[in-house]
C-alpha cells in the first residue's frame, strides 16, 4: 500500500447533460492527497468543487456523468466499479460529512442507533456489540452522557451536537479519508472553531486523511496543509496553505486573498474599500475561450482569451495555470 | 397533548368491536349456529332475546357477536394485504423511478379506473365464496391509494439530506428504503390504512350480501342482513342490529382514522391550534 498517494485523481472531467448536449462541468481536475494529509478545495459556489467530491465517492448522477479522467484509491482505479464495491468503500473507506447537520440525520431514528447501523453495515458487528461502540464513538467526539445521549433524537440535539453526531457515523469505521463538504457552514463561529478542532484531532489521532471543501480561504487554509483554488470548473493554483496567503500566484487567489478582511488592516478601520473581484463567475454554459479568468483579469492578453494555460510548477511547490503569474 | 373527541371515540368504538369479537364465546347467550329453535322464530326484542331471533329461533344478540368475527378480521387483514402491498409497490416506485416507476404508475391507474369492488367481485366468482377467497379479493383490490401516498412520500424524501448521507455511508438501496424512506411515511400509511379497514368492512358486507361471502349459516354481519331482506316490514330487527354494527365499526374506524391523521401530521396540528 505504501508508496501510492491515498487517493489521486488525474485529468477528471465531470461532464453535465442538459438535453441537447454535453458541457463540461469540470475539467482537468488533479491532485493527490497522501494518508493523513490534509487537503482543501476552496472556490465558489458552482466552481464545480462539491461534485469533484461526489465523483471521488461514485456518487454522481444524472445529469451529472464523469467524462473522463482516472480516479485511484490506494493505486487501484475506482471510477469504474461496480455499484457493490463502491459501496463497500462509502462509509468504510472513505466517509463524508455534509453542510447541514440538521437534515443530515434521520429525524425518526435514535441517534445511538444511527451510529451502531455502520458497524452493523460494515464492520458485520452484533446490534448489541454495535450499541456498545456507538456509545464509545459519541463519547469520543465529546458528547457528555454518551450512554444517555444514544436513545436522544435529532431534534433533541443542538446544531454542534448533531454536527459531532455526523462526525461520530462518519469516523466510526476509521475511515482513511474524510471528506468534509462546508462542514461548519450552518454553525455558530464559535461552534465553528470547536468543530474543525474536534475533526482535526480525531482524523490527525487515527491517521485519517482530509478532504475540505469550503469557499472559506481562511478556514480552509487553517487546517489544511495544502490548498487547491478552484475557479469556474478548474483548479487554478495549488499550493502550500502558508504559501497562497504569503504569496499567491495566480491572480484570482490574488483578488481573493485581497479580498479576506484583516484585523487591524486599513481597510478594517473603515479607511479604505476592502478590495474585490470585479464582475461575476461565468454561467457553466457560457465559460469563456482561453482562460476562464480572463474576463475579470486586469493582466488578461490577448494570449489569456485564446488559448487555456497549462499548469504551471512553481519553484517552492504547487503549481498555477496562469500564463502572468507572479 | 391534548385527547381529541375523535379519536377517543373511535378508538372506543373500533376497539368494542375487538373486544366483542374476541370474547364472543363467554358474551353470547347461544352458539350462533346450532341452536336454533322454531318455537321462538322471529322473537322481538325483549329482555330473554336482547336483538330478538330470525326465522329459525337463532339469538340476533349472539349471530351479531361472532359476525364481528368476520367482519374484523376481513377489515384488518385485507387492508394488511393492500397496505404491504402498496406500501412496497409505491415506495420502490418512488425511490427508483425510471421504467418500474411507469409500470407501477400503469398498473395503478389500472386498479383506480376498475371500481375495486366490481374487481373483488370477479375474483370471487372465480375463486368462489368463503373467508379465504374474502381476504384475498379485498386485499388484492384495495392498494391503489397506499400505493400513491408511498410514492409521493418516497418521491420527496429521497432527496432528504438523511437519505443522500444514507447512501454516502454506504447504504444499499435496501436498507435505505427500509430504515430512512419507511419509518418517515409510516404517519399517513397508518392513516390512510385505517380508513381503508373501514371501507373493508363496508365491502365484506356488500359481498356477503350478495352471497359471495361467508357462507351460511356461519354469521357475517353481511350475510345476516341479506337474509334478513325478506322480513325487514315484519321483522325489523332482523336488519336494524347487523346494520348498527356496521355503522358503528366503521364509524368508529373513520373517526380514529381522522384522529390519527391529526396527530401525526404536525403541519394539520399546527394549524389548528
Amino acid at each position: 500500500m505504501t508508496g501510492f498517494p491515498l487517493i489521486e485523481v488525474e485529468d477528471l472531467r465531470i461532464d453535465l447533460d442538459d438535453g441537447s448536449r454535453r458541457v463540461a462541468a469540470a475539467e482537468g481536475i488533479s491532485f493527490s492527497i497522501s494518508r493523513g494529509e490534509t487537503f482543501g478545495l476552496v472556490g465558489e459556489s458552482g466552481c464545480g468543487k462539491s461534485i469533484t467530491a461526489l465523483a471521488l465517492i461514485g456518487l454522481l448522477r444524472s445529469p451529472l456523468s464523469i467524462g473522463g479522467g482516472v480516479i485511484r484509491f490506494e493505486g487501484r482505479e475506482i471510477q469504474n466499479l461496480s455499484a457493490a464495491k463502491q459501496r463497500e468503500l462509502r462509509g468504510n473507506r472513505i466517509a463524508m460529512i455534509f453542510q447541514e447537520p440538521m437534515t443530515a440525520l434521520n429525524p425518526v431514528s435514535p441517534v445511538g442507533r444511527q451510529i451502531a447501523e455502520m458497524f452493523v453495515l460494515h464492520k458485520g458487528k452484533s446490534w448489541r456489540e454495535a450499541n456498545q461502540l456507538a456509545v464509545e464513538a459519541l463519547s469520543s467526539v465529546r458528547v457528555p452522557a454518551p450512554e444517555r445521549r444514544v436513545n436522544d433524537y435529532p431534534h433533541q440535539l443542538s446544531g454542534g451536537m448533531r454536527q459531532r453526531v455526523m462526525i461520530a457515523i462518519a469516523l466510526a469505521c476509521g475511515p482513511d479519508l474524510l471528506i468534509a463538504d462546508e462542514p461548519t457552514t450552518a454553525l455558530d463561529v464559535t461552534v465553528q472553531a470547536e468543530i474543525i478542532e474536534l475533526m482535526r484531532n480525531l482524523c490527525a489521532e487515527r491517521g485519517t486523511a482530509i478532504l475540505m471543501i469550503s469557499h472559506d480561504l481562511g478556514l480552509v487554509a487553517n487546517v489544511c496543509r495544502r490548498v487547491a483554488v478552484m475557479y469556474a470548473g478548474r483548479i487554478v493554483e495549488e499550493r502550500g496553505s502558508a504559501d497562497i496567503f504569503r504569496a499567491p500566484s495566480h491572480p484570482y487567489t490574488q483578488g481573493l486573498v485581497a479580498s479576506l478582511p484583516r484585523l487591524g488592516s486599513r481597510a478594517a478601520l473603515g479607511r479604505t474599500r476592502l478590495k474585490e473581484i470585479a464582475g461575476v463567475v461565468p454561467a457553466i454554459t457560457a465559460f469563456p475561450d482561453g482562460c476562464r479568468f480572463n474576463p475579470r483579469c486586469a493582466q488578461a492578453t490577448d494570449i489569456c482569451r485564446a488559448v487555456a494555460p497549462q499548469t504551471d510548477v512553481l519553484e517552492a511547490g504547487g503549481f498555477v495555470r496562469c500564463y502572468h503569474h507572479a | 397533548m391534548k385527547l381529541r373527541a375523535n379519536l377517543v371515540i373511535g378508538g372506543a368504538l373500533f376497539g368494542l368491536a375487538i373486544i366483542v369479537g374476541l370474547l364472543a364465546p363467554w358474551l353470547a347467550h347461544t352458539d350462533p349456529v346450532l341452536d336454533a329453535n322454531l318455537m321462538n322464530a322471529e322473537e322481538p326484542p325483549s329482555w330473554t332475546w336482547w336483538f330478538g331471533t330470525d326465522g329459525q329461533g337463532r339469538d340476533i344478540y349472539s349471530r351479531v357477536l361472532y359476525g364481528a368475527r368476520v367482519s374484523l378480521t376481513v377489515g384488518i387483514v385485507s387492508q394488511l394485504i393492500n397496505s404491504v402491498i402498496g406500501v412496497a409497490l409505491g415506495l420502490s416506485a418512488g425511490y427508483f423511478g425510471g421504467w418500474w416507476d411507469d409500470v407501477v404508475n400503469a398498473l395503478t391507474n389500472l386498479m383506480l379506473a376498475i371500481p375495486s369492488l366490481i374487481f373483488a367481485l370477479a375474483i370471487m366468482a372465480v375463486l368462489g365464496p368463503g373467508l379465504t377467497s374474502l381476504l384475498i379479493a379485498l386485499g388484492l383490490t384495495n392498494w391503489s391509494f397506499t400505493c400513491r401516498l408511498a410514492r409521493a412520500s418516497a418521491l420527496s424524501l429521497r432527496n432528504q439530506g438523511y437519505v443522500q448521507a444514507a447512501t454516502v455511508l454506504g447504504y444499499g438501496d435496501l436498507r435505505i428504503m427500509i430504515t430512512q424512506l419507511l419509518p418517515n411515511m409510516l404517519g399517513p400509511i397508518v392513516v390512510i390504512g385505517t380508513l381503508g379497514m373501514g371501507s373493508a368492512v363496508l365491502s365484506e358486507a356488500a359481498l356477503s350480501f350478495l352471497g359471495l361471502g361467508v357462507r351460511p349459516p356461519f354469521p357475517s354481519w353481511g350475510s345476516m342482513l341479506s337474509e334478513a331482506r325478506d322480513q325487514i316490514t315484519t321483522a325489523p330487527w332482523l336488519s336494524l342490529f347487523p346494520g348498527l354494527a356496521i355503522f358503528l365499526t366503521v364509524l368508529g374506524l373513520n373517526l380514529l382514522g381522522d384522529g390519527l391523521r391529526d396527530i401525526l401530521d404536525p403541519q394539520s396540528r399546527s394549524r389548528r391550534t
